[in-house]
């Protein structure tokens, strides 16, 4: 060890500081990208479970290596490239796709301080990013050259910037609830107990948030824009090998996201439920389960996560227009509404309860 | 040359090629993407300038809304080059006497500010490490300059409902529509009629 620090000084201080950061990213990416792979497994499982069958359970002991041979298999098919398609941007539309959804964990904060960057702005930046995965879909349904994948790409343009909206709306009620817009301040604005986390006076802008968010992630019941009845795949239709498993990881890196942020904002993000009840988490040997953490965020996101698969098994698909109308004439009017209920108990100043 | 310098002249570079493509390239799709890597890389210029709230507000307005609008526009659209090309020769007297125009005016802003090297226009002083941009212009604008923000709301609302107005069209009286209250109010008990028979008739 001795030797390996005197190594380490020996490297100049803005190496050191890059280094560094090099390292946090491949920590929260590695786990991220892996998540992803058994995300697909658990939809498998789950939805097998819930049509009472019994899903993949051929590869490893049972099926737990399914993930693992789905990418071998995408990754060794080859990439066509249609004839009239426009190659590049057909190249650049999956990475449009996924670069976001990778960024926008930069800022989440994995418990207090374990975050990468802990900016300011930390909500309007993910608001911001959230925003840009829809260049993927859009530039790939007009690279493709096919009618449709454009269909599916202009569907995904207008749902996503309506949902936008109403999500936005969302977060403002947050930041007004938490008078911060960095992600860290916002959980720590709701320590306490159970009762001060964010879902109990926002119940109202957390089932807004969470309904937009399976929206602009795509997933069912709002995914017209990958309609395989209507539409055959939506806009990667014409993409096999790596392009489509890209635009996958990007789908499930943004689920994930989705559930975190629901958590962070409205659960209490790594604050236990348990919290302030100091009888249990002055138990010796398991106290720690009981305490803040790590693992309650993780626990959290499961949970967002599974409802996203459980929407999928049980939900039918949604007509194209009854999703405009909900997008504009229930969530934004329930959001105002909220919104301006929430001003008149901050302007007031009933804390507890806002 | 600092750091800041160094990523200040990469993004001023990235922007002033990216706005030359806008105009130069001659697929319309790869204009609009011009001008999505030019607003990017105003939004870094604007961060460096540790203006952070108007660098992530331009990303998520412009290029997360504006932009995938303008996409959208430009990628249903079947543009005839003939025609163009016809129409950019009919125009282009008025367009270089626009273009020489903003020139004329750019120069004359730019030589007060940018070298004039006297007391008043010395660059901006750093801001303390915890200096909050967000909280700074939010405090501003809801305290100092209030009305001109409200005014300014309340314009913004009055276009919006004009343009509403112009593409509102009453429906012909006797069409059938689609009603998607009715449509989700309806029952079973409304729609379907149960029968009992007795078996063996």
């Amino acid at each position: 060890m001795g030797f390996l620090a005197s190594m380490w000084d020996l490297v100049p201080d803005v190496l050191q500081t890059i280094i560094v950061i090099l390292l946090k990213i491949v920590a929260i990416l590695l786990p991220l990208i892996l998540a992803v792979a058994y995300t697909t497994l658990a939809e498998r499982k789950v939805i097998g479970f819930m049509q009472v069958r019994l899903g993949p359970n051929r590869v490893g002991p049972r099926g737990l290596f399914q993930p693992f041979a789905d990418v071998l298999k995408l990754l060794i098919k080859e990439v066509v490239i249609p004839a009239e398609s426009n190659r590049y941007l057909f190249l650049l539309a999956p990475m449009l796709a996924l670069v976001p959804s990778f960024v926008a964990w930069s800022v989440i904060p994995f418990f207090d301080g374990g975050v990468l960057a802990n900016i300011n702005a930390g909500l309007l930046f993910l608001l911001a990013l959230t925003s840009l995965g829809v260049y993927g879909i859009i530039l790939a349904g007009w690279a493709s050259n096919s009618k449709y994948a454009m269909l599916s790409a202009l569907r995904a343009g207008a749902q996503v910037i309506s949902y936008e909206i109403a999500m936005g709306f969302a977060l403002v009620g947050v930041l007004m609830a938490a008078g911060d817009l960095n992600l860290t301040k916002i959980v720590n604005a709701q320590s306490g107990s159970i009762f001060s986390w964010f879902i109990w006076p926002l119940f109202g802008l957390f089932l807004v948030y969470f309904i937009s968010g399976v929206a602009e992630t795509n997933r069912a019941p709002f995914d017209v824009a990958e309609g395989e009845s209507e539409i055959v795949a939506g806009f990667h239709v014409e993409y096999s090998g790596m392009g489509f498993a890209l635009f996958f990881l990007a789908e499930y890196a943004n689920m994930i996201l989705i559930s975190a942020l629901t958590s962070l904002m409205f659960l209490g993000g790594w604050l236990s439920p348990f919290q302030g009840l100091t009888f249990l988490t002055d138990t010796p040997v398991i106290g720690w389960v009981f305490g803040n953490g790590i693992h309650w965020l993780f626990f959290k996101i499961s949970i967002f996560l599974f409802l996203y698969l459980w929407f999928r098994a049980t939900f039918p698909r949604y007509r194209y227009d009854q999703i405009m109308r909900l997008g504009w004439k229930v969530l934004i009017p329930v959001t105002i509404v909220w919104i301006f209920g929430e001003m008149i108990a901050v302007g007031l100043g009933w804390k507890p309860w806002l | 040359m600092t750091f800041v310098q160094f990523l200040f002249n990469i993004y001023a570079g990235i922007t002033i090629a990216a706005a030359i493509g806008v105009v130069t390239v001659r697929n319309s799709v790869y204009a609009a993407l011009c001008l999505i890597l030019t607003f990017f890389s105003s939004a870094a210029i604007w961060i460096l300038l540790e203006a952070e709230f108007l660098g992530i507000v331009l990303v998520l307005v412009y290029v997360g809304a504006v932009m995938v609008l303008f996409l959208f526009v430009i990628m249903m659209l079947d543009i005839n080059r003939e025609q163009l090309v016809e129409r950019f020769i009919k125009y282009l007297p008025a367009g270089i006497a626009v273009a020489v125009i903003i020139a004329i005016e750019m120069i004359v802003v730019i030589q007060r500010s940018a070298f004039d090297t006297s007391e008043q226009y010395k660059a901006v002083a750093q801001n303390a490490p915890d200096y909050n941009n967000t909280e700074a212009l939010g405090e501003l604008l809801y305290t100092q300059y209030l009305y001109p923000f409200e005014i300014a709301a309340v314009v913004l609302l009055v276009a919006i409902i004009a343009a509403i107005m112009l593409t509102l069209r009453k429906r012909a009286v006797n069409v059938r529509s689609q009603d998607i209250e009715k449509q989700l109010r309806v029952r079973p008990e409304d729609r379907v009629r149960l029968v009992k028979m007795k078996s063996g008739q």
